[in-house]
Formats: C-alpha cells, structure tokens, sequence
C-alpha cells in the first residue's frame, strides 16, 4: 500500500465537518504556519517539496510563488484554480466533495505564504453542490477562527470566497480564469505580463490547482524533505489519478509517484484490470490533451523499460513514443473502442470549447472535427489523414494559450500510432460502421531496434 | 443568440437583490463586474432561464453596460438564452462517458421524451441536451438536473425511466 497524504481519511464518516477533519489532524498545519513560520518559511518547504503543479503543466509550486511580485501598498491575490474540465479528470471534484476542509486548510496556509488577505476558489459552474459544500466549510472554518480577522492571533487576515465559472472549459487556463473571475469572458490573455505582475485586477496573483493547493498541508507538517522523499527522481510527493474507461475499478487513487504503469492498470489496489475480460488497446495517460498511446508503448518506453506514473517516464521517448503526466486523467481504452471515434470526439471537445480569438484554433478544430468526423462515417479520403496532421501542426505553437496545442496533441497522436486504424475507415468504409477495427498489433510487444529506429 | 421574443420588464424580489448585494461584497470596491457570473446563476435559477430584460436589469444593478453582460452570457454555456423544460437533462457526452455508454443514453432519452436535443417536451417538463465533460469520468454515463445541478451516475435506462418517472411526480 502506498501512503496516502490527501485522501488517507476520506472513508471517515463526517470528515467533510470541522469537527471531525480537526480530530485527524486537521489545521494543524495552518497553526504550526501561522504561529512559528514567516511566509518565506512556508516558501521555503514547498520548494523543498519538490511540488509540481497538478493541473497540468507540472511547474514547480515554490518556484512559481516565488516569482510573484510584491510592490508596496499593493494587494495580492491567490485564486485556487477549481475549474477541473479536462476530459478525464475529475479528483478535484473528489477532494472537494469528500474533505473540503484539507482544501481550504491548504489556501490558509498559501495565502499566508504569499500575504494574499483576499483569496478566491473559482469552481466550475457545474459543480454547484461543491460550491455549497465548500461554503459550508469555509464558515465553518471562520466560525472557529481559522479565516477571518487576525487568524490564531498571529496579526495575519484572510477573507476566502467561492466563485462558480460558467460552463467554459477555457477557464481552467488561468489568465482566462482571471478574465472570467472578473466577470468577462474568458478569453486568455497575452502573455508577458504574466499573473505574477499583473493578474487579478492587474494585481500580481498567483494561480494554483486543487491538488496543489491541498499538497501544501502535509508539506507543513510533515517538512519539505519527508515530501520529497516520496516519488522517483524530480517527481515527488503523492499525486491523485483518476482513472476512467473500460476499467474495473474507475476511480480516484492517491498513488506516491513512481507505481509502475502496468501496476496502476492491473493491481486490484488500483484500477483492477481491464473490464468484461477484455485486452487493453489504449491509454490516455493524464487527461484528453496528452498524445494517446497504444497499450504496448504505455506499459514499456521505447527503451524496453517498465514506465513508471511520473512526469518523467511519461514523458520518455518525447512525442514519438511517451506521452505526458498531464492532470492524471487516466483513460483506458479496451479492444473493442474505436480509436478513429474517440478521436473526433475528442475534437468536437475542442473545437466546442475553443474561445475563438485566434484563427488557428478556432478555424482549424472545425475543420478537424470535420474531416475526423467524415472518416469515422466511412466517407474520408487517405489524404484525409495527412490533411488532419498538417491542420494540427499549423495549430500547435500558433496561438495565445495551450488550448490549440491540447485540441492538435490528441489528433496528431492518434495518427501517429493509429495510422492504420485510420486507413482501414477509408478502405473499409462499410465494415467500419459496423464493426471495429479490434487490437490488431497495438499490445504486441515493440521489437527494441525498432523503437530506437522510430525515435 | 439571444432571444429578443420577451420584452416585458423584469423587477428582481427584494430577497433576489439581497443576495446580488452580498456576493458584490465579495470583492473589492470598484470590481463590482466580478458579481456577475454568480448573478446570472442566481437569475437562471430563478427564471429557468436569462432574458434580454433581466440581463438589462443585472447590467443597472452593477453599473455596467448591457453589452457586457449580453457578451458574458453567451460565452458560458450553462446560460440558457431561451425557455427550457422545467428540468433540463444534461448528459455528458465526451469521450471518457461514451467509453461506457453515453451515446446509447442520449438515444434513449431522445426517444423517451419524443423530443430532440435542444427542444422541449409538449407538457414543458423537459429538455435534454448533451454536454461536454462534466469531470465524473470515472462514474459515467452522467447527467445533471440545474439549478442545483444534481448528479445522477453509472446510467442505466432503468435509472433514466425512473429518474423521469420521479420527476414527474
């Protein structure tokens, strides 16, 4: 059993009350921050930590708060991004729902670490029975004197608010996030000036995940150093995965970084195999924008090596053989899935969810929709299929935020280990509205000095 | 696109414009503009939907041209710019839920209200559309019922009959 740091107690009747998150330990760390720490301390232990960003981009907590400006006279702010809409992820809405407090107990802590006395927790607007929960809390929480004026006597102030988004997966990036909080669309900002001079009301702000944020609490208490000892290499602490599709156990699990793939997908601790007795096909390792891979490139790198859960072994082979850690949205994909339909589903996503203000992701999603749509009902052309690559290549790195590169990463990958999948829509358009195209080679293992070849 | 069908003013309840004034609280002075997300939240639970009128209304209550409050309903997809059903089924229908279904759900639905996405029931119960992923991946298929936007999961038809059956009362 690995431990568990965020969702060790999560099974314990009333953990979602004060009362009983307190009787587990719970603000502990907001009094050992709050009455022995100065903000540079608590810094100090998150980079230490070795803490990564999970809401995607992997970036090191410390690192970031330590770039946030902090001129004279003027506010700052920290904004919890809770806008979890990457199809496949869903642990924050898991955290929250389950053990709100360890969530706001971690904005304590962070805002206290950046001098934010006014903080936000923007949640997406569908998630309006997690608004409520955290409401609750957050009285709860300033009721018993961990919010509010003058927190545990230590002089420090703290207001903490909960704003619901709109229905806008572009609000998980967080200059769009900032734009909607202020009550505009959410368009995604140009950037220099980065949040950390100028985000939230033009103040410098930070902006961190959920998971992120609720990391902070067993780095306070337990030392920067004990996190890092978890994990492999530059990949510390625990991470939550979600794990989705043909699966028997779909769930979130708290892994410590480093559980080997093949592990993940068929211990009984976590995901429990493959459903209905079928074979594994595909993965989608962290979350619908990171490349897809076929089972026997997930479970083995190019090299031949057993893949581990951590950004770097993901990672490993670039975008020719490995993928990416991503939110840790794990979505798995039996024998019987259409490669060729997921795709297209995925680009329906976002091309809906594009906010429009660039051409090449706006344009081109359409058009990938659109020919990824015309393969999978049997009308495409084979040059259809170099059409999808070349729209993706001139989306990717074009535009103001990484939406056009997470709609062209799904698409160009599935091509690239799916070609023939692909191919068969158009040579076979009859059979392949009535049939699928099965596992054919994509669990066989890869001959070694092929991959290297490929790399 | 907005509906201009509904013209007549709107006055909010003085209990609706408490709740307004609270939220506007939230933030700092000058940054009223903030308020407006959960505003129209409010607005929609209350009306089943946005009209022209009541955006005019929120755009006087925070000082605010209504154009602004015009482009901000539009982007978001949770406003509904015309009547709905009184619940409106909204079922997931990204990738990870059509990995367990989704499709075959939607159909259903489709075929147990008679109605296509987007239109409402005769009786003016119901509509259903689909969504993009509502982050249950791990639970789907999935729907939700606004303005509380309750969860139903791991969809069956047999839940969807008595989830209809049960709202209907």
């Amino acid at each position: 059993m690995g431990r568990k740091l965020l969702i060790e107690h999560i099974n314990v009747p009333g953990i979602n009350t004060l009362e009983v998150y307190r009787q587990k330990g719970g603000y502990r760390a907001v009094e050992k921050a709050l009455k022995t720490m100065s903000p540079d301390d608590v810094v100090e232990e998150v980079k230490k930590s070795g803490l990564r960003g999970r809401g995607g981009a992997g970036f090191p907590t410390g690192m970031k708060w330590s770039f946030l400006a902090k001129p004279e006279g003027v506010p700052r702010y920290l904004v919890c991004n809770a806008d979890e809409s990457e199809p496949g992820t869903f642990k924050d809405r898991h955290l929250m729902t389950y053990i709100p407090h360890a969530l706001i107990e971690g904005m304590i802590i962070s805002s206290y670490a950046l001098g934010a006395n006014v903080s936000y927790i923007y949640v997406r607007g569908e998630m309006m029975p997690q608004i409520r929960i955290l409401e609750k809390a957050i009285a709860e929480a300033k009721n018993a004197g961990f919010l509010g004026k003058n927190i545990l006597g230590s002089g420090y102030d703290l207001e903490l608010y909960v704003q619901p988004g709109g229905g806008a997966y572009i609000c998980g990036e967080e200059t769009a996030l900032i734009e909607s909080l202020e009550g505009k669309r959410g368009n995604p900002r140009i950037k220099p000036p980065f949040p950390a001079i100028a985000g939230l009301y033009n103040c410098p702000t930070v902006v961190n995940n959920v998971e992120s944020i609720a990391a902070t609490v067993p780095i306070i208490n337990d030392g920067g150093e004990e996190y890092a000892k978890i994990g492999v290499g530059r990949s510390t602490g625990t991470k939550l995965i979600s794990a989705s599709g043909n699966i028997n156990k779909p769930g979130v699990y708290e892994i410590e970084l480093g559980v080997p793939v093949e592990e993940f997908i068929y211990s009984d601790e976590y995901c429990g195999g493959i459903a209905n007795g079928k074979r594994l096909k595909a993965v989608v390792a962290g979350g619908s924008s990171v490349p897809i891979l076929p089972a026997n490139l997930v479970m083995k790198t190019a090299n031949g090596e057993n893949r581990l859960m951590t950004y770097e072994s993901l990672a490993d082979g670039g975008f020719a053989t490995g993928t990416m850690m991503g939110s840790g949205g794990f979505i798995v994909f039996d024998e019987d899935q259409c490669i060729v339909r997921n795709t297209w589903n995925f680009s329906r996503f976002y091309h809906h969810e594009s906010c429009g203000q660039c051409s090449p992701c706006r344009e081109g999603t359409g058009w990938m929709e659109k020919v990824l749509h015309r393969l999978e009902y049997g009308h495409g052309k084979l040059s259809d299929i170099d059409l999808l690559v070349d729209v993706s290549k001139k989306i990717e790195g074009n535009t103001i935020c990484p939406l056009g590169d997470a709609a062209a990463w799904p698409v160009a990958s599935a091509i690239r280990h799916f070609r023939d999948e692909f191919e068969w829509h158009v040579k076979e358009p009859m059979k392949s509205q009535s049939t699928n195209y099965g596992l054919a080679n994509y669990a066989k293992p890869i001959e070694k000095a092929v991959a290297a070849e490929e790399k | 696109m907005l509906s201009v069908t509904h013209t007549e003013e709107i006055e909010f309840s003085p209990a609706l414009l408490a709740q307004f004034s609270e939220i506007v609280s939230r933030y700092p002075e000058g940054k009223q503009k903030s308020a407006l997300l959960p505003i129209l939240h409010l607005v929609q639970a209350e009306y089943g939907w946005v009209s022209v009128p009541a955006m005019d209304k929120v755009a006087q209550f925070l000082s605010i041209e209504p154009i602004e409050v015009y482009e901000v309903a539009t982007f978001y997809t949770m406003f509904f710019l015309k009547p709905q059903g009184k619940y409106v089924l909204e079922v997931c229908r990204t990738g990870p839920c059509c990995l367990v279904g989704a499709e075959k759900i939607m159909k259903y639905i489709e075929q147990k209200l008679g109605v296509k996405e987007g239109e409402v029931t005769a009786d003016g119960q119901f509509s259903w559309r689909g969504v993009e992923c509502l982050a249950a991946c791990g639970f789907g298929p999935v729907l939700q019922i606004g303005p509380e936007y309750t969860f139903y999961e791991n969809l069956t038809e047999e839940k969807i009959d008595k989830l209809i059956a049960d709202l209907k009362g």
